[in-house]
């Protein structure tokens, strides 16, 4: 559905987008994640048609874009800001694209209801703009869009400005919507979370490239170097070394944990022997309380600091041979202790949870 | 008003009896019988206002007065429009050099303002009537005009602009149909002060107005004749009242202006 | 030169090419014509183009020029001080102790001024003459037995009306700036031990400098070019530079002398005005 090929922008000296290659699919949930500064939003308002790349080309529903104002493309965007017109109510709003198509009064208000009805604002009509909350006015922002009926619908940090648990929700909802209206959403967030539970596929765009495109779990699992790994949810480092790559498979030594042989898929970029970083996700490490809990690699260590948050405990723990501390999560199950900073445990994991990063 | 020392609200209390002592004169004297300016008071009348209406010439300077007062207004608010667009939405060589050449009739003695243009035009050998006044009144109501509604625009939220393209409309439409209503308090704002500004402006009309004298022209050249005093008394009043009613209409627009436009952006958080 | 050219550049100067042309043409121009008038010479009926410093040469030295001169300064400077110092206090008074009604107490300041400016001293007229309000209603009371003199037609008249007249100029800026004062330092300040007149002078007067500075230039640089009140309640003794400048662009016919005689008051105003900032800054500096 949209193609990017290639495409740079600058603003002066700031290279904002270097060089994005991409094909986003037709009908799916796809988010550009980054830090501030990467580009993502650069990059959606070049799709947008408010910016125009120096280099490159956009190509939506097989249409180049190239020289397309912003009101002739097949795109809509809901802006981080929500831009809702601040003298017109609910309706005005949200009819206010459909001015040129010269609906009937009454094919206006059933296309308007519609929308409404979607985005579950039934009946706020005739609601003054300056009278909405910012959910509200997120929802409004959306319906405006929606019912342009566009080929990709764009988004601009959506939630951030929404409070916690209303952002939760809301991500439930933009999902469901999406599922329900079927259409390509594109969606620029910094917030991995976010992008995990909302997006079929996302991109990872670092200084203006995309570092990594793939889906949810493959991102979370196969990160393709350390600094994706670490951006996406907590990683634990540690040094090792990569002692060879064979047909039966990868030989490390993985200092206090040990050496091994691990599988070749646990390596996402093919790298050469000698040093090389170690991750693993906290919650792949498990704390063994009692003696006859066993697991295939086994450590000590000793507790630095918990944190917890109800449903799970986020443990620091310092290992023995390991510069820094390891960080571990636990699910607070019925009847799991929680452990105290200062008591020394056993800490198990399997091989399979490694991966060799640089 | 709590807690304020003795001497400051004394001192607060004869300083507001200073600044109202002239303004609260002047409804004394133009309801006063008595053709003398001066106490005791002798009574209550409304012929001083009665007999404004049979002064010719009075009538005449009016109307010049609404003429310049009006077209001075709107050409200012035109050119703040454009002047406030500009810096409000663009950066541009030389911003700050010609946005404070814009603004700086503010700061010059009016009669150099009045002077310089009175050279030129005598000179170019131009007749002063009421068009040159016009011209003079423009230069020092534009600083005001652009004030206000570069106001206006910095408080419009910029993506309102892009969210109406993103829906279709044109470049025009989006003037048509968001800039234009969300500035418009401040137009109206800008309209009323600058026709404020003028009706009352006297150095630059007296020195750039031929036969055509504005209202502030009369009333200085009836100011030496005693018995004309009250009825110059009655005029002052009515303008008073006229200017009250306007500026107050100027403050409201230009709070509703504020208001409307900023609200836009503001985030409540709780769904 | 890439950069000057750009869309955003080009658009934004489209717009704003409207009104600057305007002011180029009527404001500029006429003031460059001035500063050219200025050295030319009236002969009479006829304008000699020659360029020359003779006008300037009598502006500088003619007795009675630089009388006026002086004296508009003085006037100009006293009147500065005096509304300055009186609209202190009142808009501490509002920004310290107007609580919820602060907008209530500035319109109530503004009112007074909404009346034609020449009426208001046309009133200061009224109040101070021979039989003028002030001195029936004193005489009334019996405080003084012959009316007061020295209060009308003189530089003191000139220099009250304008202080009345640039009042809300005052205190509109200093209100602002004593408004940006974080209170938290005033009682940070007053927790360290500093008494209430060593907290105005440490904190609130240096805080409160750029609105004076403000409040300061607009005052003084428009009240050398004043034009109605020396006349109306100047007398003699309290006319000002605008004053003879009129006379010179129209009784006296020589508008080359009246343009050299504007030029070197607003040049003599520029210079200390930026003096003024100047110093200021220094002041402002050494404080922080």
């Amino acid at each position: 559905m949209v193609e990017l090929n290639t495409v740079k922008k600058s603003f002066g000296d700031v290279l904002a987008v270097n060089g994005v290659d991409a094909v986003i699919r037709e009908g799916e949930f796809f988010s550009l994640l980054g830090p501030s500064g990467c580009g993502k939003t650069t990059l959606l308002r070049l799709i947008a048609g408010f910016e125009h790349p120096d280099e490159g080309s956009i190509v939506i529903a097989g249409r180049d874009m190239d020289q397309v104002e912003p009101n002739h493309r097949p795109t809509n965007m809901v802006f981080q800001s929500y831009a809702i017109f601040p003298h017109l109510n609910v309706e005005e709003n949200v009819a206010y694209g459909l001015k040129k198509q010269n609906l009937s009064r009454e094919d206006q208000r059933a296309r308007v209801n519609e929308m409404l009805r979607l985005v579950d604002l039934e009946g706020y009509n005739t609601r003054p703009a300056h009278a909405l909350s910012g959910g509200q006015r997120q929802r409004v922002a959306l319906a405006r869009a929606l019912i342009m009926k566009p080929k990709v619908l764009l988004l601009d940090e959506p939630l951030s400005a929404l409070d916690k648990k209303l952002r939760e929700q809301m991500q439930v909802e933009l999902r469901n919507l999406q599922r329900t209206v079927g259409i390509t959403f594109i969606l620029v967030t910094h917030d991995q979370e976010e992008a995990l539970t909302m997006s079929d596929r996302i991109a990872v765009m670092f200084y203006g490239k995309i570092a990594q495109l793939a889906t949810p779990q493959v991102l979370y699992k196969r990160p393709l170097d350390k600094r994706i790994a670490s951006f996406i949810g907590i990683m634990n480092f540690m040094e090792g070394t990569l002692k060879s790559v064979t047909e039966k498979g990868i030989e490390i030594d993985a200092g206090p944990l040990g050496t091994m042989t691990i599988s070749p898929d646990q390596m996402p970029i093919p790298l050469q022997p000698g040093d090389v970083s170690i991750g693993i996700r906290p919650e792949m490490l498990t704390i063994l309380f009692s003696s006859s809990d066993k697991a295939e690699i086994e450590i000590t260590g000793t507790v630095t600091d918990t944190a917890y948050y109800g449903d799970m405990t986020y443990y620091e723990i310092a290992v023995e041979g390991l510069e820094r501390e390891v960080s571990v999560s636990m699910r607070n199950t019925a009847g799991r202790r929680v452990l105290d900073i200062g008591e020394t445990t056993r800490l198990g994991l399997g091989r399979e949870s490694l991966l060799l990063l640089s | 008003m709590t807690g304020a020392p003795r001497y400051l609200t004394i001192f607060v209390g004869v300083y507001l009896v200073f600044l109202y002592a002239p303004v609260l004169l002047l409804p004394l004297f133009a309801f006063n019988d008595s053709a003398v300016i001066a106490f005791p008071l002798k009574g209550f009348t409304f012929r001083w206002f009665e007999g404004l209406a049979g002064e010719s010439t009075l009538l005449v300077a009016l109307k010049n007065s609404l003429i310049v007062g009006i077209s001075a207004s709107v050409l200012s608010t035109c050119f703040g429009v454009l002047a406030a667009r500009a810096a409000a939405r663009y950066d541009f060589l030389g911003k700050k050099p010609i946005m404070s050449f814009l603004m700086l009739p503010l700061v010059l003695p009016e009669i150099i303002v009045g002077v310089s243009l009175l050279i030129v035009l005598v000179q170019l050998g131009i007749e002063l009537n009421v068009w040159t006044v016009i011209l003079g009144h423009v230069l020092i109501c534009m600083p005001f005009s652009i004030a206000i509604l570069l106001s206006a625009f910095n408080n419009m939220d910029k993506f309102l602009e892009e969210a109406s393209l993103d829906l279709g409309a044109t470049r025009r439409e989006t003037f048509f149909r968001v800039i234009l209503p969300l500035v418009m308090p401040g137009l109206i704002s800008s309209l009323l002060i600058g026709f404020t500004l003028s009706l009352d402006e006297f150095i630059i009309a007296f020195f750039l107005t031929g036969t055509e004298p504005t209202l502030p022209v009369y009333i200085w050249s009836q100011l030496r004749f005693p018995s004309k005093l009250p009825g110059v008394m009655a005029l002052g009043f009515i303008m008073l009242v006229l200017s009250l009613i306007l500026l107050t209409l100027g403050e409201y627009y230009r709070k509703k202006s504020a208001a409307l436009v900023g609200s836009g952006s503001s985030e409540i958080r709780n769904g | 030169m890439k950069d000057w050219f750009t869309r955003e550049s080009r658009s934004g100067l489209k717009l704003v090419a409207g009104p600057f042309g305007f002011s180029l043409l009527l404001l500029a121009a006429p003031l460059l014509m001035m500063l050219l008038l200025s050295f030319w010479t009236q002969n009479y009926l006829d304008l000699d183009r020659t360029l020359s410093f003779a006008n300037y040469e009598e502006a500088w030295t003619h007795p009675v020029y630089r009388m006026l001169m002086q004296r508009s300064l003085v006037i100009s400077i006293l009147v500065t001080l005096c509304t300055v110092i009186l609209a202190f206090p009142m808009a501490y008074f509002i920004s310290f102790y107007g609580g919820k009604r602060k907008s209530l107490w500035l319109f109530l300041i503004t009112i007074p001024f909404w009346t034609s400016y020449l009426l208001r001293i046309f009133m200061w007229k009224i109040i101070l003459g021979y039989n003028g309000v002030l001195n029936s209603t004193l005489q009334w009371l019996s405080v003084i037995e012959e009316p007061l003199t020295f209060i009308l037609y003189n530089a003191n008249a000139v220099v009250l009306s304008l202080a009345h007249a640039w009042a809300p100029f005052a205190i509109l800026p200093i209100f602002v700036s004593l408004e940006k004062i974080d209170r938290s330092l005033l009682e940070a300040a007053r927790d360290l031990g500093d008494t209430a007149f060593q907290r105005f002078i440490r904190i609130t007067l240096p805080l409160a400098m750029p609105g004076i500075v403000a409040a300061s230039l607009i005052i003084f640089i428009p009240t050398i070019g004043d034009y109605i009140t020396p006349k109306l309640v100047g007398g003699t003794d309290g006319l000002m530079i605008a004053n003879m400048i009129q006379v010179q662009f129209s009784k006296a016919n020589n508008a080359p002398l009246g343009a050299a005689l504007a030029v070197s008051a607003m040049l003599i105003v520029g210079m200390i005005a930026a003096c003024f900032v100047f110093f200021n800054r220094r002041y402002l500096r050494s404080q922080s």
